[in-house]
């Protein structure tokens, strides 16, 4: 490089600085040793708390219970195993941050210092020999001449990342019909959810609500190794005066107005179960899409561009509450290929 | 020594009739007191005298049959349970048409809220007001009712209990000041726009199970500390855009400063 470099560090204190820095004041620190010293004995405490702190973390590690609580007044109740390691720790790597900066400011030489600048670009006659020691190879190579070479080399340059993009396929199977379909089929019977209890159309009164899922779930969760298909299966059961719904999304898809519809929010995926009784509608705590279940389902508020979907449900020889058949539409949020 | 026989006999008669006395008693005041009247043992008077204070207090939204009206729902066979929540929580009467009837101090006393409860249940057959022994929780699993509180309460009430917004300007309130009763009032009758969880899909036991992780929720010793209103993100992003940026630009401030 060039001996411009060498005079920077010293230029600010230059005789004839290109740019004048303002009038340098020193500090209490620079002119009175006393206050030197003190500001030295106010880092070496911090750094020697920090010390004691750290040991402090290890006392309270081994002898604070983890059971115990304390209360903080207004914070409220805490662990005091939790609390003591955290301001033990917390507090050392803080003072240590603390003194560095202290002795850095105090301390440390203060003097101004310009740093200027040199010119980024090269000189010509950098430029200009590297330009013809390109055009030197160029000619020298035969590139330009020897055409079948230049051909062939593009073209395996152009082929070279396509096993980069056929091994993408590793990245798992396509969907499918995954997306379209839940494990939900005619004659499956509709349990509550977490206690698992087959229901009978009389244990619901008009009001009721029911987070429900199809019998026997757990086992194919194992076999499938996987929360989806139970994520997607997810039902709710409510039950209206007939004389309530105006409509469904088929006919008599209800079972003496216990109305089945997929639990899970068709904007994102939200579960939803803020069923609200008087007026049938069931809203969406993440972004306020409220569907109404006595309307076939339909978006009456919201980000939601499609209805709930409603599965057909009826009773089997036992009298048990049973789907009639699967989800005729894809639940939960839309995807591309879905359609309209 | 005869005498002396039927003497200590006469004197053993008395306590034994006095000790039966005492329980007979007391345990008629633990049952009665704890769960009010219960409508099974509604007198004829008692749905006279709330048949009376209905057609003053209520009858105007309810119909003079109870049947409803566009102000007011039906109460034929919401039973003396849907009364007591109501009533004793002050929801009811309404003091003006809104989405929700709010909770505020009640203005019946416990007998009249017993014989309008005596009176209604008198109607047609509905959830009854729950015995001391439907709210003994002592068998209850406090894991269980967590459980059962995620997946059939924590979606209106919040996952700590704190209540949330619903559509229209209703709301499912706090469960922080619920006694056990109310709580499973609201779990049978589904009030207002709550919907109901008959014992059918939801038994006694799970009930119990519930009202017990309410009740932990009410005692709640967050471990975490500070639990700024149990809100989820809103409170503690507010609160750490706020407090815990603001410390940060003030130790950038101090770092950056001039030193005299």
């Amino acid at each position: 490089m060039s001996d411009t470099t060498t005079d920077l560090a010293t230029t600010g204190h230059g005789d004839e600085p290109q740019f004048p820095l303002p009038a340098h004041h020193l500090r209490l620190t620079d002119t009175d040793p006393r206050a030197a010293r003190r500001a030295e004995r106010q880092v070496a405490t911090m750094f020697a708390l920090s010390a004691l702190l750290v040991v402090g973390f290890i006392v309270a590690y081994v002898t604070v219970p983890t059971e115990n609580f304390v209360s903080l007044g207004p914070i409220g109740v805490v662990n005091s195993s939790n609390l003591l390691l955290g301001l033990s720790f917390g507090g050392a790597v803080l003072l240590i941050g603390i003194g560095a900066i202290h002795w850095a400011k105090k301390l440390m030489a203060d003097e101004e210092v310009t740093d200027e600048r040199h010119p980024v670009g090269s000189p010509q006659e950098d430029k200009d020999a590297a330009l013809a020691a390109f055009q030197t190879g160029v000619a020298e190579s035969g590139f330009a001449e020897r055409k079948l070479v230049r051909r062939t080399l593009l073209g395996a340059l152009a082929l070279f990342p396509v096993p980069l993009i056929v091994l993408l396929k590793d990245m798992g199977p396509l969907p499918g019909t995954s997306l379209r379909e839940t494990v939900w089929k005619k004659g499956d019977r509709i349990v509550v959810d977490v206690t698992k209890q087959p229901i009978r159309p009389e244990d619901l009164r008009v009001g009721t609500l029911v987070s429900a899922s199809p019998e026997g779930l757990s086992e194919l969760q194992e076999e499938q190794g996987t929360q989806n298909a139970r994520a997607k299966a997810s039902i709710i059961l409510v039950r209206m005066r007939p004389e309530e719904i105006r409509n469904q999304q088929g006919e008599n898809w209800d079972y003496n107005g216990i109305l089945a519809f997929s639990k899970i929010c068709t904007h994102v995926g939200c579960p939803i179960a803020l069923y609200q009784q008087r007026t049938h509608h069931l809203l969406c705590p993440c972004h306020q899409s409220t569907f109404d279940l006595a309307d076939s389902g339909n978006v009456v508020f919201g980000p939601a561009a499609r209805r709930m979907p409603q599965l057909p449900i009826t009773v089997d020889d036992e009298g048990y509450l049973v789907a009639a058949d699967g989800f005729q539409e894809p639940v939960g949020p839309s995807f591309w290929e879905r359609g309209a | 020594m005869t005498s002396s026989s039927v003497r200590r006999h006469k004197a053993t008669g008395l306590a034994v009739l006095m000790v039966g006395l005492l329980t007979t008693g007391i345990g008629y005041a633990a049952v009665t007191g704890s769960a009010e009247a219960s409508a099974p043992t509604a007198s004829a008077s008692q749905v006279e005298a709330g048949k009376k204070l209905y057609l003053e207090g209520c009858a105007t939204c309810h119909g003079l049959a109870a049947q409803g009206s566009t102000d007011g729902p039906s109460l034929i066979g919401v039973g003396a349970a849907a009364v007591d929540f109501q009533v004793s929580t002050g929801r009811m009467p309404l003091a003006g048409p809104t989405n929700q009837a709010p909770r505020k101090p009640y203005s019946y006393s416990a007998d009249d809220v017993a014989a309008l409860a005596a009176f209604v249940s008198s109607l047609a057959p509905g959830p009854a007001i729950p015995t001391s022994e439907d709210l003994n929780t002592d068998e209850a699993s406090l894991a269980e009712g967590g459980e059962l509180f995620r997946t059939n309460c924590a979606q209106c009430h919040n996952f700590a209990g704190k209540g949330g917004a619903l559509s229209e300007g209703k709301y499912a309130p706090s469960l922080m000041n619920s006694s056990d009763k109310v709580i499973w009032e609201a779990m049978t009758t589904g009030p207002q726009n709550m919907p109901n969880f008959p014992d059918t899909t939801m038994p006694a036991e799970q009930k119990q199970a519930i009202i017990k992780y309410i009740k932990n929720l009410q005692n709640g010793d967050a471990p975490g500390g500070l639990a700024l209103g149990s809100f989820g993100p809103v409170t503690e992003g507010v609160f750490i855009w706020t407090a815990g940026l603001g410390a940060l630009l003030a130790a950038a401030v101090w770092i950056g400063a001039k030193v005299r």
